[in-house]
């Protein structure tokens, strides 16, 4: 008890704004799980997208922090929360799911568990502490990222950004209405 | 940073804060005015000299209306919609540079504090995160409200702003392209002369910018949304009271806000022509401290004019522009800006390898040309005399 106090007293304004981010993390996190409603579910995954970008921060990464927010929470989860509006679940019904369901739904998730623990732990896995000597605030802003994206890793970007192109043809190809299609 | 700083920030947060509100408060009247100039009307005029209290007054309605909340509406998305618009587009003017900077001596120390709420090096990232989640308050709202008008209009502005965006954020790229920097301040500071302003360098960009910002902030020919015609009243058909207020009152925010970003972006920001020698001959005048403190000052004049012709430019197109039909918008976003801005960012950057600024004015000479050709070919439109049948 008396060492949970003393930790919370040596914790740093940055280390207090870590735990109450982490805590609201968990919390939406998990409403996304819990929430009966699918609206409120979503509302919960973009409070959780905002309280990552607020790790980004604290990790001085800005422009992923940004990033993040515009693409996850700005425009993805608009999408998600039209098409769930546009399916009209008002009708605040569980769905009947059986027992095989859950079963394999605790399975599948229980061994993604274990296999992100096992990663974690591994031993080329770890992350490097801190070298206060070699420290460089500015690591995470738009110049250094944009250099080392258009410079070392120049080849795995582009090839993303094909992957990308593809995965937008292909999208434009399903979303087409054919001749003799009904128009809506 | 030291408590000085600290509190000259603090101040400039709440004038900028304060500012954006009167200057929302004050756009209903405008836009009131102005409708009734283009209409030939006179306007409010009643309340206080030539109607000036007339915003005072709408609030005090707006505060002492009945706050009303639908049986089946979701009780708390219901409050957190207009919570969520007003919010949203409040946070936005943070990142704008309103001027140069202020100098003064404090304690011996001497200090020059930037005319802007906060400086950030992803000034534009902020922005457009912050713009891309104003259709959260329209969506949540929207769908709270139990009805099918509401959800239809927060359906409508929700793949509206989706589809704006894109070409809102292609068309900035090549700004960003020749700027080489996502931080306001150095935008603007790239645009100290005259015909270096980007709307000169990037003309098409502007354009599609501006559209992009009309369509951003719901106005007419966009305003789709609340097309009453169609939808009574769009997404806040259920709202009352305050409530209603803020969403009206953070379309005027949005609005005052992307006027500022325009001129930021496209119009020096807090440059004016000449300002060099105003600014040299005022602290040659007044000394170095002082002159530039009023040279600051006369920048952010400067700034405030062009956002408020930006503002009237809103007003302007709202009552002379007929809204568009919703498959009209879907494909002027869709099929025409997005191709021409992918086009004005390949364009910049091959002007860019030549060092050659003004590049894009190409696109923009091929579509005036293809304009007038088309226009002087179309057939011409007889005018029938009426024939009345008496």
């Amino acid at each position: 008890m008396i060492e949970t106090l003393n930790f919370f007293k040596t914790l740093s304004p940055t280390g207090w704004l870590f735990i109450v981010l982490t805590i609201l993390t968990l919390f939406s996190a998990v409403s996304v799980v819990t929430a009966k409603n699918p609206i409120y579910s979503v509302l919960g995954l973009i409070f959780t997208f905002f309280c990552l970008s607020g790790h980004y921060i604290l990790l001085n990464a800005q422009f992923l922090a940004a990033v993040n927010i515009i693409v996850y929470a700005g425009a993805i989860m608009v999408l998600f929360l039209f098409t769930i509006m546009f399916l009209n679940l008002r009708k605040e019904e569980e769905e009947s799911k059986t027992n095989l369901t859950k079963i394999v739904s605790v399975v599948v998730g229980g061994l993604l568990m274990v296999m992100l623990i096992q990663i974690f732990r591994a031993k080329s896995a770890q992350v490097p502490v801190v070298n206060p000597g070699s420290f460089n605030s500015q690591t995470g802003m738009v110049e250094n990222l944009g250099e080392l994206l258009y410079g070392d890793y120049i080849l795995p970007f582009e090839l993303v950004s094909i992957l990308f192109l593809i995965a937008m043809v292909g999208a434009v190809m399903l979303g087409k209405r054919e001749t003799g299609d009904r128009h809506f | 940073m030291d408590l000085t700083i600290l509190s000259v920030k603090g101040i400039i947060i709440l004038v900028i804060f304060g500012v954006t509100l009167l200057i929302a408060m004050y756009s209903t009247y405008a836009e009131r005015k102005v409708a009734a100039f283009l209409q030939d009307r006179l306007g409010p005029n009643r309340a206080g000299p030539w109607g000036l209290l007339q915003p005072v007054a709408d609030a005090g309605k707006m505060f002492f209306k009945e706050d009303f909340i639908p049986a089946q509406a979701s009780k708390w998305l219901f409050i957190l919609g207009p919570c969520l618009a007003i919010l949203t587009a409040l946070m936005s003017s943070a990142v704008i540079p309103f001027g140069d900077s202020i100098r003064f001596a404090w304690d011996g120390v001497k200090y020059d504090v930037n005319v802007q709420a906060i400086e950030i090096n992803i000034g534009v990232l902020y922005i457009f995160g912050v713009v891309s989640l104003g259709v959260y308050g329209i969506m949540v709202g929207g769908w709270a409200s139990n009805n099918k008008f509401s959800l239809l209009g927060a359906i409508r502005a929700a793949s509206q702003n989706i589809s704006y965006e894109i070409a809102l954020g292609l068309s900035l790229i090549a700004i960003l392209m020749m700027t080489g920097s996502l931080s306001l301040r150095s935008i603007v500071n790239e645009q100290a002369t005259f015909f270096e302003w980007n709307v000169f360098t990037q003309p098409l960009g502007f354009i599609i910018f501006l559209t992009c910002s009309f369509a951003e902030c719901n106005r007419t020919p966009f305003d789709l949304p609340e097309c009453e015609t169609e939808l009574i009243g769009g997404y806040h058909t259920e709202y009352s009271s305050m409530k209603l207020g803020f969403y009206l009152f953070s379309e005027y925010i949005n609005m005052f806000v992307s006027s500022a970003f325009i001129s930021a972006l496209y119009f020096g920001g807090f440059h004016y022509p000449f300002m060099d020698l105003v600014s040299s001959g005022l602290e040659g005048s007044l000394g170095a401290v002082a002159g530039h403190n009023v040279a600051t000052a006369i920048g952010v004049v400067a700034f405030f004019a062009k956002i408020f012709f930006f503002i009237f430019f809103f007003m302007w197109v709202r009552w002379t522009l007929p809204r568009f039909r919703y498959d009209q918008l879907m494909n002027l976003g869709w099929k025409t800006f997005i191709p021409l801005s992918i086009l004005n960012v390949v364009i910049t950057g091959a002007g860019l390898l030549y060092d050659f600024k003004y590049a894009t004015w190409l696109i923009a000479t091929v579509m005036i040309v293809l304009a007038v050709v088309s226009t002087a070919r179309a057939p011409k439109r007889q005018v029938r005399p009426q024939t009345t049948t008496a």
